[in-house]
């Protein structure tokens, strides 16, 4: 238990003292969406139709980039050997997923209301959208733990983890907009929110198997 | 299981079943081109281009369980710690690859004169591009170690983690509905579609699991024979 606070601790840390790589990962989501609307044309009423869509690709683009730096520096100077020894991975990949999301899905759930602004998102849609982004992007940290773990090493990472890591992603990025698509059209989206809910807790047992037995593998290698 | 695990018994094997599987793959796949191009009415809807199914339908059918194929032999190799399976694994990769993308590029053909267009964002199809590109990084993060046994692990968990994609992929069919027709063969029912173009069908998928086979066997046996090239020059360089 003290050795799962000291690393809920540390990794909040490091969080906050690189605060600049969040914090990029935000710009490359807002930047992501200017480019959609430069793609697209100055079109409002077009615009306004494809937000939901424009929101999510260029949420899930920022989490997936920022994947490769989950476990790389631990890797690299020894930190996970280290915490391996101290307490069980499934343990040590669900603090890592946490503190990843509060560094990109939580973040990027605060910067979606200036894109949903920008592109004139209808209110009434908001709180699907955040609803979405809320029970969405906890299972992209997920995912992603499990491909960070996986590509661990491996060479050419960040152009790897992105093949690897979208596909699997993929029906997060449907269910959460449709959803909100769906609340668009007066259609009650709880449905789909309850999907989003059930890939969450899918994700959650699948990544705290699969990335330790990863990690493991990663760890037996180096 | 760990009878295979010996490279010497493997190689006898694959030697002794390679032969039989290319001759029963050569066969099944003409005599079912045959039976699907000539002997089968054609489609009182959709003419002569129905026939694209003969192929169109087992290579998908491949696609798909070539993927659970890895799926099963990954997790053997991580169970019994299995160097063999690794090294099937490796090997039947990109021929799932092919067979998915075969599936779609006679899909879209086969789209355009009844649907009229090339590609609908349907469920399926969507679904086996997903596929396909799971194969794509299963390849690419298989060799993407400079320790080619960290790259097979890997591979290895890959590979099972998007063998969980399988049932969304099967089951989308119901969940999105849109242009593509039902799955018509397995059904609880039985199937709907008229025996004449059934067997062909049939005919045509047990060549191509042969001709899977055959491949398989041959891209597992010369990783076996270069893995040991490797050992035998590292040990004259050595020595």
């Amino acid at each position: 238990m003290k050795a799962l606070l000291a690393l809920l601790r540390r990794e909040l840390l490091l969080l906050w003292r690189q605060r600049g790589e969040p914090l990029i990962a935000v710009a490359f989501f807002l930047l992501a969406a200017l480019v959609f609307a430069f793609g697209a044309g100055p079109d409002a009423v077009l615009l306004q139709r494809i937000a939901p869509g424009v929101l999510w690709v260029s949420a899930l683009f920022a989490v997936v980039l920022s994947l490769e730096r989950i476990f790389e520096a631990d890797l690299a100077d020894g930190a996970l050997d280290q915490l391996a020894l101290s307490l069980p991975l499934p343990l040590v990949v669900a603090v890592k997923a946490l503190v990843h999301w509060l560094g990109s899905g939580f973040l990027l759930l605060l910067a979606a209301p200036l894109v949903a602004l920008a592109y004139d998102l209808a209110w009434p849609l908001w709180s699907t959208l955040l609803l979405t982004l809320l029970l969405g992007t906890p299972s992209l940290s997920l995912i992603g733990t499990v491909v960070a773990a996986t590509a661990l090493g491996a060479r050419r990472g960040g152009v790897l983890i992105p093949l690897l890591a979208l596909p699997l992603s993929l029906p997060v990025l449907i269910l959460g907009v449709t959803a909100i698509d769906a609340t668009a059209v007066d259609i009650d989206a709880d449905a789909h929110l309850l999907l989003l809910g059930a890939a969450l807790l899918f994700a959650l047992p699948l990544s705290l198997v699969a990335a330790p037995a990863a990690l493991r593998q990663a760890l037996e290698a180096g | 299981m760990q009878r295979f695990a010996n490279p010497g018994r493997f190689l006898r094997l694959a030697d002794a079943v390679m032969p039989w599987a290319a001759i029963a793959a050569t066969a099944l796949i003409l005599l079912g081109l045959y039976l699907g191009l000539c002997v089968a009415p054609a489609d009182y809807q959709q003419g002569d281009t129905v026939r694209i199914m003969y192929v169109h339908v087992p290579a998908a059918w491949m696609a798909l369980s070539g993927y659970v194929f890895i799926a099963v032999v990954s997790a053997v190799a991580l169970v019994w710690r299995h160097p063999l399976a690794h090294l099937v694994a490796k090997a039947a990769s990109p021929l799932g690859a092919a067979f998915t993308f075969l599936a779609l590029v006679t899909g879209s053909l086969w789209g355009k004169p009844t649907w009229g267009t090339w590609w609908v964002w349907d469920g399926r199809l969507t679904s086996v591009l997903v596929l396909f590109f799971l194969y794509l990084g299963h390849m690419a993060l298989y060799g993407a170690f400079d320790d080619e046994r960290r790259g097979q692990k890997a591979a290895a968990i890959l590979a099972l983690v998007g063998a969980v994609n399988l049932p969304i992929i099967k089951f989308s069919v119901d969940w999105w509905t849109t242009l593509h027709q039902p799955a018509s063969v397995f059904r609880l029912e039985g199937p709907t579609i008229d025996p004449q173009m059934l067997w062909p069908l049939l005919v045509t998928a047990l060549g191509f699991m042969a001709y899977f086979l055959a491949l398989v066997l041959l891209r597992a046996k010369q990783e076996v024979l270069s893995q040991r090239a490797r050992a035998l020059a590292l040990l004259s360089a050595g020595g």
